[in-house]
């Protein structure tokens, strides 16, 4: 069992990958949008994320800084040490390895066309927000005023890509079908958002709740856009605990390549 | 005692000069992102500490690496040596932080000033920066910065950026 100050660790890197890797799924989109506007609505979302798993990151590092000062060092062993000591926002993005990432299975899936990706989009920023509504009360001052200030943006996630989806959805048979494909596709990585790891055993969330509650507002706007919540789907989980898809591999591959490449180089 | 006070006053004056590298036309006490200058005089001899407390406007804005330089060269370009930058993310910045010459100036600039978030709703009224129509139409809820929408004026057709409520 890891004591408190692990667990927040843990959790940090876990809400900072889901960021981390959302993020940079949404920024492949750019150059390659629809139309121009919604280019650069889907690379601005990319760029909150990114400002958001930052934050998780620089907060993640400096607890960990701290408690390698208190020479508890056995249990810090996999958190993303190149060369020289100090942990950094860098290191743990760019230096920790696949099944060491713990991010949501759904942020890591391709974007497929653009009906998944919003789609994507809209099912994590609604949960987003209400779990952040509920870290904004958290006793952990720092995790909280991340998540106050985040909540800001994430208003705006959904609102853009329910708005989407209501398009979509209801749209053309063609549009419509691909939502379809969409759910079916995206709807088994949807379990893990609500089923608690180790790590978040004590941060106080409240994941009936969340589920409840996410469920209710997604099915007010799958039924705007005749779409319906699928039953009984089996679920995949993994992602919290470092067990990923296929997928992953990939995108640290590109993402964390000028490190491996060039360990240390600045920009 | 007074010179820290006089230097208090130094700073904000210089802090008002450092501008917005996205929104040039704004200054960073414009924009509400300065919350705190705090000059102490630390050890006897030592001459004073200056502390200036920022916050982030958005989470990934990328021009507040870019402020905090400006407002590092600024201070060291006037003679001061001992200070630290500190970056606190509660309480979150809002747009009704930004002065109301902040939002005359944007207005001028052909940006619609953001509403106060009392009046903030899902499809707020916005006004044409340039003839003050407000038959616009949103175009899209994220425009060139994390910090804009994009609007078309449907009296004079010319586009704009509104400046959203945050």
């Amino acid at each position: 069992m890891q004591n408190l100050a692990q667990q927040l660790i843990n959790y940090l890197l876990h809400l900072a990958d889901t960021t981390l890797i959302l993020s940079q799924r949404n920024s492949e989109w750019c150059g390659h949008g629809p139309v121009l506007e919604q280019d650069i609505a889907i690379t601005n979302i990319s760029l909150d994320l990114l400002g958001q798993s930052r934050n998780f990151y620089q907060y993640a590092a400096q607890l960990i800084n701290e408690s390698k000062n208190m020479q508890d060092t056995k249990a810090l062993s996999s958190f993303g040490e190149g060369v020289g000591s100090e942990i950094t926002e860098d290191s743990l993005a760019y230096l920790r390895t696949e099944r060491e990432f713990k991010n949501l299975l759904l942020t890591e899936l391709p974007n497929g066309d653009w009906g998944q990706t919003i789609l994507r989009q809209y099912l994590f920023s609604q949960y987003q927000y209400l779990l952040f509504e509920q870290l904004q009360q958290n006793k952990d001052e720092q995790l909280a005023a991340i998540c106050t200030k985040a909540l800001k943006e994430i208003k705006y996630h959904i609102r853009w890509s329910s708005e989407w989806v209501l398009r979509l959805g209801d749209g053309t048979p063609e549009s419509k079908q691909r939502m379809l494909v969409a759910i079916n596709e995206l709807w088994r990585y949807i379990g893990e958002m609500f089923i608690a790891v180790d790590y978040e055993k004590e941060m106080n969330i409240d994941l009936i709740a969340l589920q409840n509650n996410w469920a209710e507002k997604v099915d007010v706007i799958f039924q705007e856009a005749t779409l319906s919540i699928p039953k009984n789907t089996f679920m995949q989980i993994g992602g919290k605990t470092g067990t990923h898809t296929e997928n992953l591999g990939f995108i640290l591959t590109e993402l964390q390549y000028m490190q491996r490449a060039y360990p240390n180089s600045q920009w | 005692m007074v010179k820290a006070l006089l230097d208090k006053e130094k700073i904000w004056q210089l802090l008002s000069t450092v501008a917005d590298p996205e929104v040039p036309v704004l200054n960073i006490l414009d924009l509400g992102i300065v919350r705190d200058v705090i000059v102490s005089s630390a050890l006897e001899g030592l001459g004073e500490v200056v502390e200036v407390i920022i916050t982030p406007t958005y989470t990934g804005c990328p021009a507040m690496d870019m402020i905090s330089i400006d407002i590092k060269l600024k201070l060291l370009e006037n003679g001061f040596k001992n200070f630290k930058i500190t970056s606190v993310l509660s309480p979150a910045w809002t747009t009704d932080w930004m002065s109301e010459e902040g939002k005359r100036k944007l207005k001028e600039y052909g940006i619609a000033p953001p509403h106060s978030r009392a009046d903030d709703t899902a499809n707020p009224v916005i006004e044409c920066p340039q003839c003050n129509s407000t038959n616009t139409k949103l175009i899209s809820q994220f425009g060139s910065t994390a910090c804009k929408a994009l609007y078309q004026c449907q009296d004079c057709k010319e586009p704009f950026d509104y400046f959203k409520c945050h």
